[in-house]
């Protein structure tokens, strides 16, 4: 069958080309070109090869920021991923309380990044902050300022407080998807809780919960604004994670190469875990 | 195994029912006997399933009593009341094999796994799967899926009775009728307390011994299929089943005889009270060239027998010959007496002396 050809079609996604030229491909063209090349500033610009890259890989300081922030993206799902499907099981699914706790769960999700980050901010400080100044009155030694491991409580909580409701959102849209026919036959068979959640409810939350772990994970990988504003990273380099690092590196120490080929393995690692995530999720769609 | 009393049990889905309209279930008094095979039969939104659920204890009635042997069960649960249901579309546990689901049930009451093993390949067996035990029950077509949703309702000798609701509507034709059958023979081994829930009549009168017919949230008969067939207790009855369903004349009647607008009909028997309604069957409406005239309007052949629509003193009827017999040109029908029942307000009057 002979398909009608015809070249002008090409037109219709050139709007779409070029949005994606200036947003995207351009500017990573020119950081491919910082990448391989040294700067000392006026536009004067040192053949500098794969110096950079090698240089990054073999750098403590990038190893272990991307640790932080493997750690950091490794706790947060921890939590917020078991804490959002045993909110979302006990939200009601009818009634007047529907609408209510969606809007609940909905409210951190509207806050932009960089206030949620001041409110937490705020809201620890010792001096003025309800929870750390609570906390230091109870009793419990609590600054993130000065101390590595509170620092890390306090970004943690934060982005649980920030996120959960993201997957608790997700997960609550698959259990409503759930037949009533199922629980019936459930009780009819004699399942216990758990097995109802085991062999109904987490089968049928699958699919949405690979989405939720691959959007927190994505999200947290990238984190920059809340830790930024909360922490700036420290106390010392504690709670410098990835992103934090990297703009620390070109904005702050104006070392455009290195920060460049960062930027670059970053990606690339970025690249690579979505390629995994979504070979996994459509080999899972396909065996349905 | 036990009987199941159902003493004066009213639903409605509504918080405070104010009339009858409210009730999805009117009135239902009536005791399922240990071991017997039931058909529930009815329209869709008689209140057939919201009987079943009420038994099974997946909806707790708003008024009466159930009674499982004469024992309270009102306020028991689900699992307490030991009941076996399947549902009309299958409910299988995607992430196990067609084995684990079957083993599923019984699991979950402690029975000890050599007890299983029997149970479960013997329902396989039964339900056509063995070969596909051991394969992930989420890849299979709709109607292997509801074998096992009907094995796990079989899987259990112990239960108190076994309920079905429309478990066969998604299985093809050709196998509704071999699972049909199983259930039946089923029954006859084991003598199980079945019910059956279902709006194909066909179904019912084969599956069950007794049909219960239920309209509008009430039982308006129970019986045997040739009961049903023959002495229809409410107009209901006689529409729904059989097909085409019965005449039913609005006729004036005086002793034995029924009038009809100029036509007077001999009837078997004077009723016990008054009626205003003759119901008879096509099959007892004998067209030819004797009785009261009618006008033929359509003679459809389905096959086995001719079914003729007429006109008989501006009332629509449906007759049924036979595929070979001919109608004459002045056609006429007369009704054998033995096929008339006679009501009133739609419900059936006694007659005899």
């Amino acid at each position: 069958m002979d398909k009608p050809w015809n070249n002008r079609a090409w037109f219709m996604v050139l709007p779409v080309v070029v949005l994606v030229a200036f947003s995207a491909v351009i500017p990573l063209m020119t950081v491919v070109n910082y990448s391989v090349q040294d700067t000392f500033g006026n536009n004067q610009f040192f053949w500098a090869g794969t110096e950079w890259f090698e240089e990054m890989l073999h750098s403590e300081r990038f190893w272990q920021a991307m640790g932080r922030n493997l750690a950091f993206s490794f706790i947060i799902l921890a939590i917020e991923i078991p804490l959002g499907i045993l909110i979302a099981l006990n939200m009601p699914r009818s009634g007047w309380g529907v609408p209510v706790c969606l809007v609940l769960m909905a409210l951190p999700l509207l806050i932009p990044w960089n206030v949620v980050g001041t409110i937490w901010q705020v809201f620890g400080r010792v001096d003025i902050g309800l929870l750390g100044y609570a906390m230091n009155r109870l009793g419990i030694d609590y600054n993130y300022v000065n101390d590595p491991f509170d620092a890390w409580v306090t970004v943690i909580v934060m982005d649980v407080w920030h996120w959960t409701s993201l997957v608790v959102l997700l997960c609550y849209a698959g259990l409503v998807s759930i037949p009533d026919a199922y629980y019936q036959a459930a009780k009819i068979d004699g399942a216990s809780r758990w097995s109802i959640f085991r062999y109904i409810q987490l089968p049928k939350m699958n699919r949405v919960l690979l989405i939720a772990v691959l959007l927190r994970f994505m999200d947290s990988f990238m984190i920059y604004t809340e830790p930024f504003v909360v922490t700036g990273g420290g106390p010392g380099n504690s709670t410098t994670y990835l992103s934090i690092d990297l703009v620390k590196m070109a904005i702050g120490q104006f070392d455009l190469g290195p920060a460049a080929a960062m930027s670059i393995i970053y990606f690339l690692i970025v690249l690579l875990l979505s390629w995994v995530f979504y070979t996994v999720m459509t080999n899972y769609g396909a065996e349905r | 195994m036990a009987s199941i009393d159902l003493d004066h049990i009213r639903h409605s889905y509504v918080a405070h029912p104010k009339s009858e309209r409210d009730y999805a279930l009117r009135e239902v008094d009536y005791t399922f006997e240990n071991g017997g095979a039931y058909a529930l039969l009815g329209p869709s939104g008689c209140g057939k399933t919201t009987l079943l659920n009420i038994i099974s204890g997946l909806l707790q009635a708003s008024h009466g009593r159930l009674l499982f042997d004469g024992r309270d069960v009102t306020n028991l649960s689900t699992q307490e009341r030991n009941i076996a249901q399947v549902f009309q579309f299958p409910v299988i546990y995607d992430t196990m094999t067609v084995y684990d689901n079957l083993a599923f049930p019984l699991r979950n009451r402690g029975v000890p796994a050599a007890e299983v093993d029997r149970k479960v390949r013997e329902t396989l067996e039964m339900i056509g799967l063995s070969d596909w035990a051991k394969r992930r029950a989420r890849g299979l077509t709709a109607d292997q899926k509801q074998k096992i949703s009907l094995g796990r309702g079989l899987v259990r000798s112990d239960v108190n009775a076994i309920l079905f609701d429309e478990p066969l509507t998604v299985i093809d034709p050709h196998m509704k009728w071999v699972l049909r059958s199983q259930l039946k023979q089923l029954h006859r081994r084991f003598g199980y307390t079945m019910i059956y829930v279902t709006h194909d009549q066909t179904e019912a009168l084969t599956f069950a011994e007794n049909v219960v017919v239920m309209y509008d949230g009430q039982i308006v008969q129970i019986g045997t299929p040739d009961a049903l067939f023959e002495r229809p207790k409410h107009t209901f009855v006689g529409y729904f089943i059989g097909s085409p369903g019965m005449n039913v004349l609005p006729v004036e009647v005086d002793g034995v005889t029924a009038r009809l607008g100029e036509h007077l009909i001999a009837l078997p028997d004077a009723p016990k009270g008054v009626a205003t309604e003759l119901g008879i069957r096509p099959e007892y409406v004998k067209v030819g060239a004797e009785g009261i005239p009618v006008t033929v309007t359509k003679v459809e052949d389905i096959g086995r027998h001719k079914v003729v629509r007429a006109t008989l003193a501006g009332q629509e009827i449906a007759a049924i010959v036979g595929e070979d017999e001919s109608i004459p040109a002045e056609p006429r029908v007369h009704f054998d007496p033995a096929g008339i029942n006679l009501y009133a307000d739609s419900w059936r009057v006694e007659t005899g002396a």
